[in-house]
């Protein structure tokens, strides 16, 4: 028989107490898991999600981080609009000799449905047909897909396009039309409606719990146009409504009654980037800053997201260091028991040593088979927790996402049921034959 | 010579410092194949005597020679291994391991020899005391005799050439005493094995040809004499 056939009787023997001492190993593995997939996920999708464009630009009232964040990943309060005239200086203007694309957002209005609220993001054409969202393994660009309908044309002022996660959630299709709500609350005005022709395919990032309206009929919608400069300041009830019903004259809103809340900016290189920065942070006007979305969201990883993971693997571990304590105290306090068995092998021939080896394969028995239960457990409550996860904050966690350092659970389970085991060992070891089999004089 | 014992010293220290002299034999031999039976009063030592023939316990003086093998001389890994290859034990208590069946708790008896258990033979054992049907059973499910012959299978399974039998009948009930007996005797005359057994029962030692009282070979034993009993 070997070592490990005699060490799992061993266990089989005092079943509930090793299940237990197994489950506690278990738990904290399960834990150890979930920190480490979540926050690799996490960090993969806050850094895909800011891929695709070098420079953000928007109101200069506001942090670089509430900027990134009410544009990347549609959270948040937007900052105050910068001017239509800014924008076209990417298009046509002083920035436009370092610009490739620039692709203007608006934003304010959201989207409701049975409690969950989506943000509606007034945007061009170019957002889908000249961004990218990041590169796939092989370096090349993802480019955004439809998994059904195609991108609006700006000629269709009243067209808008879903992102997957709005589609799965509200059942909304190409064809169907919905009501964007004026401002976050879900007891604002409702505009008129906005009929779907395409539905993105699922990207991984934030766009998918967003709605992509035509621009040019958010500025048609109330309360999205300046005051004409030689307008009266306040409009009657009734004549905004008219506006309203007369936007599918689809008379586009003159420019200078235009306002965008950001603009996403490609560049044509890497130097073009940093100049435009500058150009935009120090300009004269001060009016708009511009932010390399990638530095924001790397600083929010370091500052706050990293911290946290340092903070709940050392929690993690501790759990895991009690487990392995239990696993001491389960198989030491047994000794006393087994002072007997043990003596019976050293009868029977085996060597201290190998008494010895017979409890550590216990220990390292116990610590592996609660380690890799919680391996599965981890990516069980993946699996079922995704969808919730991925409903609140967007992130997509699957049962099969393992990691890489994951695998580097197994040696160190193998040394830590090593060190926890060795006490027991040693007793075994020092066991005295004679004595403990009740020999006389 | 199977066994041989010369001048063999052992004595323990007691709690208060006082060094109690426990063995003191200046000869002791067995025969190989031969079965002799050990008596003498409790406390005199046969235990003990046992356990250092068996290597449990270390001698403070002589040598003891098992199969022509000098274990005093031996480093303890290596006398740990020559007990598990030359020597089986059957103890009072049978000292079955009750996570294990019967078949493996006789497996248990070949695994630390250095050789690969050999299943059929441990079955073959059990086969041969009359367990055939209970190998899969553990000590919990099998009566006291059972229990002994199980124990017995095992001492043998090693193919040992010295057996000690540590009063093996002392907790086996009267209707099975005589079957342990029967059964040690019959294996160590098919396999030529040097036996030697330890009893207080007149109705066993009857039936054997030698009977050594430890007090006739060991002269420690007056000393003990004026001891506190065990």
């Amino acid at each position: 028989m070997s070592f490990f056939k005699i060490a799992w009787r061993n266990i089989e023997q005092r079943a509930l107490a090793s299940s237990l001492t197994g489950l506690s190993m278990a738990l904290g593995v399960m834990l150890m898991i979930l920190v480490i997939v979540i926050h690799d996920v996490a960090v993969d999708q806050f850094e895909n999600d800011a891929e695709g464009y070098n420079l953000i630009v928007g109101g200069s009232k506001g942090g670089d981080l509430q900027l990134v964040m009410t544009t990347v990943f549609h959270l948040g309060k937007p900052l105050y609009p910068i001017p239509w005239s800014y924008y076209q200086k990417f298009t046509e203007g002083e920035f436009a000799p370092y610009t490739k694309v620039a692709v203007p957002y608006c934003l304010g209005d959201s989207f409701h449905h049975e409690g969950s609220q989506f943000r509606v993001v007034a945007t061009s054409p170019d957002l889908f047909g000249k961004i990218v969202y990041g590169a796939n393994a092989d370096g090349s660009d993802r480019q955004y897909e439809f998994q059904s309908g195609e991108n609006f044309k700006a000629e269709n002022f009243f067209d808008a396009v879903i992102g997957a996660t709005v589609a799965r959630k509200t059942g909304l299709k190409v064809g169907d039309t919905f009501q964007p709500t004026h401002g976050m609350s879900s007891g604002g005005d409702k505009h008129i409606e906005f009929t779907i022709v395409g539905v993105l395919a699922p990207t991984g990032t934030a766009n998918d719990r967003a709605l992509f309206a035509n621009l040019e009929g958010f500025y048609l919608l109330e309360g999205h146009a300046l005051a004409p400069e030689d307008s009266v300041p306040s409009h009657k009830e009734s004549e905004l409504a008219q506006s309203e019903s007369e936007a599918h004259s689809h008379e586009p809103l003159p420019e200078a009654q235009r306002e965008v809340t950001s603009i996403l900016v490609v560049c044509k290189g890497p130097f073009d980037a940093m100049h435009l920065d500058k150009l935009v942070n120090k300009g004269k006007d001060r009016v708009a800053q511009a932010v390399a979305p990638r530095e924001v969201v790397t600083r929010l990883l370091e500052n706050i997201v990293g911290p946290v993971r340092v903070v709940l693997m050392v929690l993690t571990v501790l759990i895991i260091v009690v487990a392995g304590i239990s696993i001491l105290v389960s198989i030491y306090n047994s000794m006393s028991e087994r002072s007997h068995d043990i003596a019976v092998m050293r009868a029977l021939g085996a060597s201290r040593a190998a008494v010895m080896w017979i409890i550590l394969f216990e220990s390292i028995l116990l610590s592996l088979l609660g380690g890799l239960a919680g391996v599965v457990l981890g990516h069980a409550v993946l699996g079922l927790a995704g969808p919730i996860v991925e409903a609140h904050s967007g992130i997509s966690l699957k049962f099969w996402e393992f990691n890489w350092k994951e695998a580097q659970l197994i040696p160190g389970l193998l040394i830590f049921a090593s060190l926890v085991g060795y006490l027991p060992a040693l007793t075994a070891y020092r066991t005295d034959v004679g004595k403990t089999l009740g020999s006389g004089r | 010579m199977m066994l041989l014992l010369e001048n063999v010293r052992k004595s323990y220290r007691e709690p208060n410092g006082e060094v109690l002299s426990i063995l003191d034999i200046e000869r002791f031999s067995l025969e190989k194949g031969e079965q002799v039976v050990l008596r003498g009063r409790s406390g005199c030592g046969k235990t003990t005597l046992l356990n250092c023939i068996a290597g449990l316990t270390t001698v403070d003086e002589g040598r003891i020679f098992i199969d022509g093998q000098d274990i005093v001389r031996l480093q303890e890994v290596s006398r740990d291994r020559f007990r598990a290859r030359h020597i089986g034990i059957v103890f009072q208590t049978f000292n079955l391991l009750p996570a294990f069946t019967a078949l493996e708790n006789v497996l248990l008896g070949m695994t630390f020899t250095g050789q690969k258990p050999d299943a059929q033979r441990a079955t073959k054992l059990l086969q041969d005391v009359g367990l055939g049907h209970r190998l899969t059973h553990k000590p919990s499910a099998l009566s006291v005799g059972e229990q002994q012959r199980v124990a017995v299978a095992r001492a043998l399974s090693n193919q040992p050439a010295l057996l000690l039998a540590d009063e093996p009948t002392a907790n086996v009930d009267p209707a099975h005493q005589q079957q342990v007996i029967d059964l040690m005797r019959e294996a160590c005359d098919r396999e030529n094995i040097a036996m030697l057994l330890v009893t207080h029962s007149p109705e066993v030692s009857s039936q054997f040809e030698r009977v050594e009282t430890l007090e006739d070979v060991n002269r420690a034993v007056v000393s003990v004499g004026v001891s506190s009993a065990r």
